[in-house]
């Protein structure tokens, strides 16, 4: 057959492509099981080391079921919604696509030997692409005890330092409320903005101010939400599993004492 | 055969040795005479892009080295079946394909190593080294010539990207593959990272002086006139 020939190039463009769609479609389907395994362990490994638990990806999985005893989803405003699993069903990327007040925000509570932990995951716009972070808040729902972020494209070695410790350790013991009770969130600022040993903000990273501001807005967002839901839903001392069950316990065991009194 | 005469010095002696000193030179002469970076000026792109920091370059290079030797190899082995007029789009094909794989690899087998390349990886198939090799070199010889070339061009390649990576970390953020070379003794004495290595500008600028170094060492590349 002529190789220059129309009836040929159509006949070998035709082979290769199918030749190529189909071995491309059969590797995408032997790497996906692995692709969906590594994505849940790094979502696992990344809820853990907020709360400065670093275990590699084998260990993801059971160090989870030890430490994450709980799990809730809430509204902007701190409705809780129920019915939904935190970490199987709440896709935050999914979430970002509809307005503010109908996201879902999901929030996890960690149980370490050294006290109870709220654990909150994030995401929000960077530069490029897609931030996101986990910032774990101790018992008091009010301290930061660490933050962890990442990012799809950030500028390595400007934007893409938020990824890295010297810019999340500044995060442990800062604090989302002020001494008034008033939500102060922590802000992501210009390096210098703040008086050393301020409270309730971080230094940003020079260069990467779109990527700092990026984080900031997310931060604010997730920890307004975040506050929002501990005040409606009364969680001090959290269970946060059944909070209202809860609150219910709480009101009978108060008629109870007015009785004892009574008598 | 045709297509074979254009730059086929190798593939005509049937019996010649695997490694003999003509086809060494396939795997050498891309290292310094011939590099595709700072002689033939192709891939400069992604030389600019992903040299702020030694570890992405050398993750770059592993991509480039499967891509242009694996592509290089099956272009070599359907040569003769490309007609001429769609050849270009073949041989893209096949450069795709083969940056889909390696991505897909990557993100079910090294997940940490393909968070680290993200876009990076996509960016090989704009290398106009992949499509410079396929076209100038595997369409007119044998796979096995066509392999060490790819594995010479990626070479030449990966050594340019990790001396201007190496420049641009020592000097942008005091570290080196991540490790911290510069003493904080010297950033007490007032030593401060240059903040324009980070940036493209100066990627353009190594490169550069890379160039000039290299062209006022190797007599070869100094021009007649």
């Amino acid at each position: 057959m002529n190789r220059e020939s129309n009836a040929y190039i159509i006949l070998f463009s035709a082979v290769m492509v199918i030749v190529v769609g189909v071995s491309l479609a059969l590797i995408a389907q032997v790497t996906k099981p692995n692709f969906i395994k590594n994505q849940r362990l790094e979502k696992m490994q990344n809820i853990l080391s907020s709360v400065n638990i670093q275990v590699s990806p084998s260990e993801a999985e059971a160090a989870y079921e030890k430490y994450i005893t709980g799990s809730v989803v809430y509204k902007m405003d701190g409705t809780l919604v129920e019915g939904v699993d935190a970490f199987e069903q709440v896709d935050l990327a999914k979430e970002l696509k509809k307005p503010d007040s109908q996201q879902y925000f999901p929030l996890y509570e960690c149980t370490k030997e050294d006290g109870k932990y709220f654990i909150i995951p994030m995401r929000g716009k960077g530069l490029w692409d897609a931030i996101w972070g986990y910032v774990a808040i101790k018992e008091d729902a009010v301290t930061v005890a660490g933050a962890v972020f990442d990012h799809k494209g950030e500028t390595p070695g400007l934007g893409a330092e938020i990824a890295k410790t010297p810019f999340q350790e500044q995060f442990p013991s800062k604090k989302i409320v002020d001494a008034t009770g008033t939500f102060t969130g922590i802000e992501v600022a210009k390096a210098g903005k703040h008086p050393a040993g301020y409270e309730h903000g971080v230094d940003g990273i020079s260069g990467g101010t779109i990527t700092s501001n990026g984080v900031n807005d997310m931060l604010m967002k997730y920890l307004k939400a975040f506050r929002n839901y501990i005040e409606k839903n009364n969680v001090l001392q959290p269970v946060i599993q059944e909070p209202v069950i809860e609150e219910l316990a709480v009101d009978s065991l108060a008629t109870d004492s007015t009785t004892v009194i009574a008598e | 055969m045709s297509t074979e005469t254009t730059t086929a010095k190798v593939a005509k002696k049937e019996k010649e040795a695997l490694f003999s000193a003509k086809r060494m030179k396939l795997i050498t002469d891309p290292l310094n005479d011939n590099n595709p970076v700072t002689v033939q000026v192709l891939g400069i792109c992604s030389a600019l892009a992903i040299t702020v920091q030694v570890k992405p370059s050398l993750f770059m290079f592993g991509g480039v080295l499967f891509v242009v030797t694996l592509g290089n190899v099956i272009v070599s082995l359907i040569r003769n079946l490309i007609p001429s007029r769609v050849r270009i789009i073949a041989q893209l094909v096949i450069v795709a394909a083969l940056v889909i794989i390696v991505d897909l690899l990557l993100k079910a087998y090294a997940y940490d190593m393909s968070k680290q390349l993200s876009v990076f990886v996509g960016l090989i198939i704009t290398n106009c080294i992949v499509m410079g090799r396929l076209e100038a070199f595997a369409m007119g010889n044998k796979w096995w010539p066509s392999l060490l070339d790819g594995v010479g061009n990626a070479l030449g390649y990966g050594i340019l990207l990790v001396l201007v990576a190496s420049v641009r970390e020592i000097f942008g953020s005091g570290t080196w593959l991540g490790f911290q070379v510069i003493p904080q003794a010297v950033y007490d004495m007032g030593y401060v990272n240059n903040g324009l290595m980070i940036l493209p500008p100066m990627a353009l600028i190594v490169v550069g002086l890379i160039i000039w170094i290299q062209r006022a060492k190797n007599t070869k590349l100094i021009e007649a006139n």
